[in-house]
């Protein structure tokens, strides 16, 4: 039973997982084994995000590394008694190709993890996140020994800017430059806070970071407080995480207890303690200044810069604000060397970036891959694609402060100064892929509708502004618009641009601007025509019943809520269209296809 | 304003200030901690309370907890339900998957059922993109939904009520 004793199986309990039942399928591989008298001899450990979210629950089976996906309680058990028991690797659990072929079993090398380059996300998926000695066992908190042992702050400064990094956050400001500001910015007290308020839509990267290696953020910050001479921390969280909170607390409770955090840390004189601060559901509190008024117990609202952070923040003392990813890169940079760090990505964007896959994409989840990837490897060839034979139309990147870059433009490497060529941004890195079935300016209205909502208030061009833009979008998306209007919205756009306060204003009209860029064509269909290409918007579609289709099975005609269906029993049906509200149920139970939308 | 309330959030005041390190910023994490207390929302005499402890006009607390829209001043159901609204959701059914909350529990956003167990709201986005569509019944998330599912899911928190 040598090979039974070595056997370790690793289960993803990232956000996604748990929520497709990770839980249940982790007491089914436990009971199993005590069944089988195996559990002192085969380990079950709940590790971070795998990053493949719509194949959980996951698990790998060591020492072999076979990936496992879509587990149920029967999975698990079904796997030990096979796998564990005889060494028979269970097939039917195994990642299939679009096309049902059995993928290469190992990991290692399914597409979707052969491209990856992981940096921040190195422990995801590997180690147990509430337990500091598996990330001490891989080579956790040797860079902060490093740092305090044999490097002064002023090196530690000189080794980041040398690597090139810049913030993961969303504006791309060289990290090793900020700490260099705050270094030199004068005052007894600094601080130092992590920006974990991850808002985005379509962003989770720094949720799995959190929730899955919890301590690199924290190494990543102490690094950090000791190159500046910070003394206290704040990790700003949204409430919205609660495992990442939890986790959170024990990894700081865990790190005190080893000394990496609280008073002279590692027999230095270097003192440094870090705090959690929890939001409260308002996106802009992700803007930095809005933040630092949170932390404070103010109304989250941005301010005027400069000052910047660095010269007044929290309680006006100089303070230093990064990103969760871009600490995450922290530990590796001192460890591995800036030389390192700079030979992966392009010449303007260093490194590697991680990037939430999401929306009409094969494979949806998490991937890191070295900046200057294309879209289209991205995509197509991690991503694998659209699914359902669909056409891809454009993919959305840099959440409500980006914009959507359409097929032409898929072969772009991905660094922060081309996208910014194309109209959008790298933002936090989500990227939302979309289909021929999605209608650009119902998307534009989306982004807009966010906005509206999320704007805090205090200046009017974000406040009003972003309001007016939406009754436009609103108006043409019912099929009221004129060409007047289109010019109106460029104009707005423009202008609340170049006019708001803080970035959540200045960014807002990119969603609209990008698309009325790219998609032109679409815009003009719905207001000179009166119809929406990708039969989207209600007011511009009809349902209609294809009479040489339709057998008269009245499955539609019962399915409707507002029995807009008539017609006898085996004789073709019709819809009538003052009464129908373009739900949709009668197209998913028609068997026999004889139902479509059409515009106009 | 009864005892009760007001020696329960002075304990709660005091044991989020003894976790504090500076004095400065506990507003926000002391309503947090009332409103955990209180059933998901912050009753009137707590703030009041916070405001004296806190040594702040009520205004002020005011000021602040309606800026955010986790806290509530009025009481919410058992069971918060914040489904995402985001663009990943969108584009993968999440406008059926809202219409499918709203028709099961009777109720629109901000609301809550007669029965004081559900309170809909909306959140901008779950951080659960991968299997959108997405909703937090409160601190369990629920991905992958269709209109059946939400249904299901609804079903089930209700019979365990009955049970
Ligand atoms: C409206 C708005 C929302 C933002 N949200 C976030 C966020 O959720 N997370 C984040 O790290 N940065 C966010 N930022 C950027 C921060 O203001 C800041 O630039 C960043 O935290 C700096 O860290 P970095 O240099 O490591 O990127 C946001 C900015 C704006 C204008």
């Amino acid at each position: 039973m040598a090979a039974v004793a070595t056997n370790t199986i690793l289960i993803c309990a990232g956000g996604a997982c748990i929520s497709a039942g990770e839980e249940s399928v982790k007491d089914a591989f436990k009971d199993e084994l005590k069944k089988f008298a195996l559990d002192t001899v085969v380990s079950v450990v709940e590790t971070g995000c795998m990053g493949a979210c719509n194949l959980g629950p996951l698990a790998v089976v060591y020492p072999e590394g076979v990936f496992y996906q879509k587990l149920t309680p029967d999975a698990a058990r079904k796997i030990v008694r096979e796998h564990i028991l005889k060494g028979r690797v269970v097939e039917e659990y195994l990642y299939k190709g679009p096309e049902g072929e059995i993928k290469p079993q190992a990991q290692e090398e399914l597409p979707f993890f052969t491209k990856q380059v992981k940096i921040a996300t190195r422990n995801l998926g590997v180690i147990d996140p509430t337990d500091i000695d598996e990330y001490i066992g891989r080579d956790g908190y040797f860079a902060l020994v490093k740092a305090v042992k044999e490097m002064t702050p002023e090196q530690v400064i000189e080794e980041i800017k040398a690597s090139g990094l810049r913030g993961r956050g969303g504006a791309g400001f060289p990290t090793g430059l900020k700490w260099e500001l705050g270094r030199k910015s004068k005052g007894d007290t600094k601080y130092i806070v992590c920006n974990a308020d991850e808002g985005d839509p379509g962003a989770f990267m720094d949720r799995a970071i959190l929730e899955g290696d919890p301590h690199t953020v924290i190494e990543g910050m102490v690094i950090g407080a000791y190159a500046i001479g910070a003394s206290q921390g704040y990790i700003y969280v949204r409430a919205e995480y609660p495992l990442a909170i939890e986790r959170l607390n024990i990894a700081i409770e865990k790190a005190r207890e080893y000394g990496f955090l609280g008073k002279n840390i590692l027999g230095s004189d270097f003192c440094f303690d870090i705090e959690l601060r929890i939001g409260a559901g308002a996106f802009v509190c992700g803007e930095e200044t809005a933040l630092m008024a949170s932390i404070e117990g103010e109304r989250g609202q941005p301010r005027v810069k400069p000052p910047y952070p660095v010269q007044s923040g929290l309680w006006g003392k100089p303070t230093v604000i990064n990103n969760v990813e871009t600490f995450a890169n922290i530990p590796p940079i001192i460890l591995k060397g800036a030389k390192w760090f700079a030979s992966i990505g392009t010449e303007t964007s260093k490194g590697t970036k991680v990037f939430a896959l999401a929306g009409k994409i094969r494979n949806t989840g998490l991937v890191e891959v070295p900046m200057g990837i294309t879209l289209r490897e991205l995509i197509f060839e991690i991503g694998g694609g659209i699914p359902g034979n669909k056409k891809f139309k454009a993919v959305q990147t840099g959440g409500p402060s980006g914009g959507c870059i359409p097929a032409e433009y898929l072969d772009t490497p991905v660094d922060y100064e081309s996208l910014k060529e194309l109209g959008t941004i790298m933002g936090s890195g989500g990227m939302v892929v979309m289909d021929e079935d999605d209608c650009m300016v119902d998307v534009a209205k989306f982004f807009l509708e966010f906005t509206v909502d999320e704007s805090c208030g205090k200046c009017t061009p974000c406040r009003e502004g972003t309001r007016v833009m939406l009754d436009i979008l609103e108006k043409i998306t019912n099929g009221e618009g004129t060409k007047e209007d289109l010019e109106k919205l460029k104009q707005l756009g423009e202008f609340i641009s170049n006019s708001s306060l803080c970035g959540l204003g200045q960014t807002a009209p990119n969603p609209v601007l990008s698309t009325m860029r790219y998609f032109w064509d679409e815009y003009l269909a719905h207001v000179e025509e009166k119809r929406c290409p990708a039969k989207k918007c209600k007011a511009l579609i009809r349902f209609v019943i294809d009479h040489d289709k339709c057998v008269g099975c009245t499955a539609c005609a019962k399915v409707c809520p507002v029995n807009a269906i008539t017609g006898e029993v085996r004789k073709p049906h019709t819809i009538n269209d003052d009464e129908c509200i373009r739900c949709g149920s009668c197209i998913e139970v028609c068997r026999f296809n004889a139902i479509s939308k059409v515009s106009p | 304003m009864s005892v009760d309330v007001k020696e329960t959030v002075k304990r709660i005041y005091e044991e989020v200030k003894a976790k504090s390190l500076e004095d400065g910023d506990m507003l926000i994490n002391a309503l947090h901690a009332i409103q955990d207390h209180f059933n998901n929302f912050i009753p009137p005499e707590a703030a009041e309370e916070l405001s004296e402890l806190m040594n702040l006009p009520p205004s002020k607390i005011y000021e602040v907890l309606t800026f955010y829209t986790m806290f509530s001043t009025k009481p919410r159901g058992k069971y918060v339900i914040r489904v995402c609204q985001s663009t990943p959701c969108h584009v993968t059914g999440g406008r059926e998957v809202i219409e499918a909350l709203k028709e099961t529990l009777g109720i629109d956003f901000g609301e809550t059922t007669e029965d004081g167990l559900f309170t809909l709201e909306y959140s901008s986005c779950l951080g659960l993109c991968g299997v959108a569509p997405v909703m937090m019944i409160n601190d369990m998330a629920y991905g992958n939904l269709t209109p059946e599912r939400v249904k299901a899911i609804i079903e089930e928190l209700k019979g365990g009520e009955k049970r």
